[in-house]
């Protein structure tokens, strides 16, 4: 008790205040204020400008879920954080495996080669990638003509089936050098005498990634999730790029829906209410992930 | 010592952060009372990349006035088509307007006016604007008695044909509906796409939507529905939609027109694999820019929308709008001077050769000619001229019938739910 008297005392007091004070105050106005400000405007019918007088409650709330391209957002939104954790991060890992570790002459080249895409601007990919696809010169087009007996235009963005898979295989490609940079930067921490001992204990190559290199590098796989959770619920740019959403609101992601149906047409209430949903969708896994899963490796 | 050396710089620093703000202030509301007047112009891009000779005539008019003018900085932005609708949204809801930028009039513009983000330059029009223009046109960049701005061009969405096209394939201009409907599968025959179609900006396929409804209910219809004795759940918008279906199971559209875009369209109608596009009077040009060969199709013709059997629309009946500039808040009054520069005849003449506008200030229409003046004809003696849907009604209804027309095409909606879309947006907008 004496202690933490003597801590806080005046002087100390004052020296914290004014070395915290400024994040504060800015941490304070540009994150925790709009959340709150948000969540009020969410309960109204609003333009956006004028008065707040149309309290409507709940409503944009329930009109929200009963939207069906709502739906589409979310289930989009969970479909890229599955697909990442189920191919992305495993093929960014495979890659760091065998580009991070072995000094072999190509391996520089071949890094960047992988890390290259990460490095553009999403809009730049997301146009780059509209040329792939085009339906009319596109390389799967071009391709058709080659493998088959004639060329067959093939429309993956212009489906609604195939168009947000079409989008995936692109935020496949651009994320994974980032992850697999993560990847190789942590396996540079595994010991190699660890290695040694499990080799010379019996274990096979397969053995000493699982039970030796993967629980050396936990921290960094830990934190590549995170990014990648948080990362596939804000997905926006490429997407927008791509087809602003359509064809039909098939390849709508949460954000894009915000866009589409909050900003577009004026609707700031109704836009907040989905701003808020997106803050608590990221706000609850942040909670979890941060309680079970780093809570669990720092006992 | 040390911590008294860090609470000293703290303090310094904090007070520095606090006075780079306020000079910031400072400086903003110095720029408008001395120094140059700075005019912020948006416009939009021809489509035709880096020396685009829209683009090059909108800044040689800008320096001219600067030169005339030089207490006068005009600075010229130019924007895509959709890239602008996306960053004027923000400026505007930022409250932050460029102080001349471009606008196709109507329930959009109206949105901005009624949230206090453009200039009411009324007294201008009617002083000097209405003196060149006719008040027809110039009632596109206004409401109820006000007026934001004014128009350079004013024309209507025509169906566009390749010549040498029908003329392979042996078909007559259809006249009617079903004309159009039989002809569709003898143009996939021959090999080409029967209608090129950007359906991934959506736009340019509301308006096959709203024409069928024009000619099938007439002014009537949406009179009704806009005043409320009727709605866009009305026969006439659900049986619009099952024509457009009866026309999208032929499969008329090249392939993947969902996400293709309006260059998309172009391109194809541009390159002559496609026999017909439905599309305003800058068609031409952006087909041309959009084009391989730069020219375009040679031999292009222009027809009205087809008539539907039955419909109560006469073929007089016009779909079409503008495009003008409106003026934002808080812009220095040398703008509307600006303006009226803009506006001046041979700007206009100009204009009909770089975009193939249809003119507003009398005096320019001397030099139209061929496809153009079809067009000018056809404004001139609609009896019913609709400013079209996305840019007439309030941005979410607009919005609505859009996504209505797109979910209509993709197979999604049936005519009646497509219908009740639009409805509903109206609805809750009224």
């Amino acid at each position: 008790m004496e202690n933490i008297k003597t801590l806080y005392s005046v002087k100390k007091l004052g020296l914290i205040l004014l070395l915290i004070g400024p994040a504060f105050a800015l941490f304070t106005t540009f994150v925790v204020m709009p959340v709150f400000q948000g969540a009020y405007y969410s309960l109204f019918d609003w333009k956006g400008i004028g008065p707040l007088n149309d309290f409507v409650g709940v409503k944009n709330f329930v009109r929200l879920f009963g939207h069906e391209p709502f739906r589409t957002a979310i289930v989009n939104n969970l479909k890229v954080v599955l697909f990442s954790l189920l191919f992305q991060l495993p093929t960014a890992f495979f890659f760091a495996l065998l580009i991070g570790r072995q000094k072999f002459p190509g391996a520089i080249v071949f890094r960047s080669f992988y890390f290259f895409p990460y490095v553009l601007t999403e809009i730049i990919a997301g146009v780059i990638w509209r040329f792939i696809y085009n339906p009319q010169f596109g390389f799967l087009t071009q391709l058709s003509g080659l493998i088959g007996p004639e060329k067959t235009e093939i429309a993956m963005l212009g489906n609604p089936e195939t168009a947000f898979n079409a989008i995936f295989v692109v935020i496949f490609w651009k994320y994974i050098g980032f992850h697999m940079i993560l990847y190789i930067a942590g396996l540079q921490g595994v010991p190699k005498d660890l290695e040694d001992a499990a080799v010379i204990d019996g274990a096979s190559p397969l053995e000493v990634i699982w039970h030796v290199i993967i629980p050396s590098i936990r921290n960094t796989i830990m934190i590549s999730v995170f990014l990648s959770v948080i990362g596939s619920f804000n997905v926006f740019d490429i997407v927008w790029a791509m087809g602003q959403g359509g064809p039909d609101h098939s390849t709508e992601t949460l954000v894009t829906y915000l866009y589409n149906f909050g900003y577009k047409r004026f609707a700031f209430g109704y836009g907040s209410a989905v701003a808020i949903v997106i803050f608590f969708l990221c706000l609850v896994f942040n909670v979890l992930y941060q309680k079970y899963i780093v809570g669990d490796s720092r006992s | 010592m040390k911590k008294a050396i860090v609470c000293v710089l703290m303090v310094a620093l904090v007070v520095a952060m606090g006075m780079t703000s306020v000079s910031c202030q400072k400086s903003e509301g110095k720029a408008a009372s001395a120094g140059p007047v700075e005019i912020d112009w948006w416009v939009l891009s021809g489509g035709a990349g880096a020396d685009d000779p829209r683009t090059e005539m909108n800044k040689r008019v800008a320096a001219e006035f600067e030169a005339a003018n030089p207490n006068v900085k005009v600075n010229v932005n130019v924007f895509e088509n959709e890239a602008f609708k996306q960053k004027i949204q923000l400026a505007i809801q930022a409250g932050d307007p460029p102080d001349l930028f471009h606008s196709w009039g109507g329930g959009v513009m109206v949105e901005y006016a009624n949230q206090g983000q453009l200039t009411d330059i009324t007294d201008y029009v009617k002083s000097t604007l209405s003196k060149k223009i006719g008040i027809g046109a110039l009632g596109v960049y206004g409401y109820d008695g006000k007026y934001y701005g004014a128009p350079y061009d004013m024309g209507a969405v025509a169906l566009w044909y390749n010549k040498d096209i029908l003329a392979e394939v042996g078909i007559e201009v259809p006249k009617t509906w079903a004309e159009l409907l039989t002809a569709v599968p003898k143009i996939k025959k021959a090999g080409y796409v029967p209608i090129a179609l950007g359906a991934g900006d959506k736009w340019p396929a509301h308006f096959w939507w709203v024409y069928l409804a024009m000619r099938i209910g007439g002014i009537e219809a949406f009179n009704a529905a806009y005043g409320g004795s009727g709605s866009f759940k009305d026969e006439t918008f659900v049986n619009a939609g099952k024509e457009l279906q009866k026309l999208a199971m032929l499969q008329p559209f090249q392939t993947g027109f969902l996400s293709a875009s309006y260059d998309d369209e172009s391109r194809i109608f541009g390159d002559g694999k496609a026999a017909f596009e439905l599309m305003g009077q800058w068609a031409p040009n952006v087909q041309a820019n959009n084009s391989a060969s730069g020219e375009g199709v040679k031999n292009l013709g222009v027809t009205t929308f087809p008539a539907v059997e039955g419909g109560k629309g006469a073929l007089t009946d016009v779909m079409g709008g503008g495009n003008g500039y409106i003026v934002g808040a808080n812009a220095p009054k040398e703008t509307v001077e600006f303006l009226n520069y803009f506006l001046s005849v041979e700007n206009q003449k100009e204009q009909v050769a770089l975009e193939g506008i249809i003119p507003v200030v009398k005096g320019a229409e001397t030099v139209l000619e061929g496809n153009t003046k079809a067009i000018a004809e056809a404004v001139g003696n609609a009896g019913y001229y609709q400013l079209y849907y996305d840019q007439f009604l309030p941005p979410a209804v607009g919005e609505a019938v859009k996504d209505a027309v797109a979910a209509l095409l993709a197979g999604s909606a049936t005519p009646a739910k497509a219908a009740a879309m639009v409805d509903d947006a109206w609805q809750m907008e009224k």
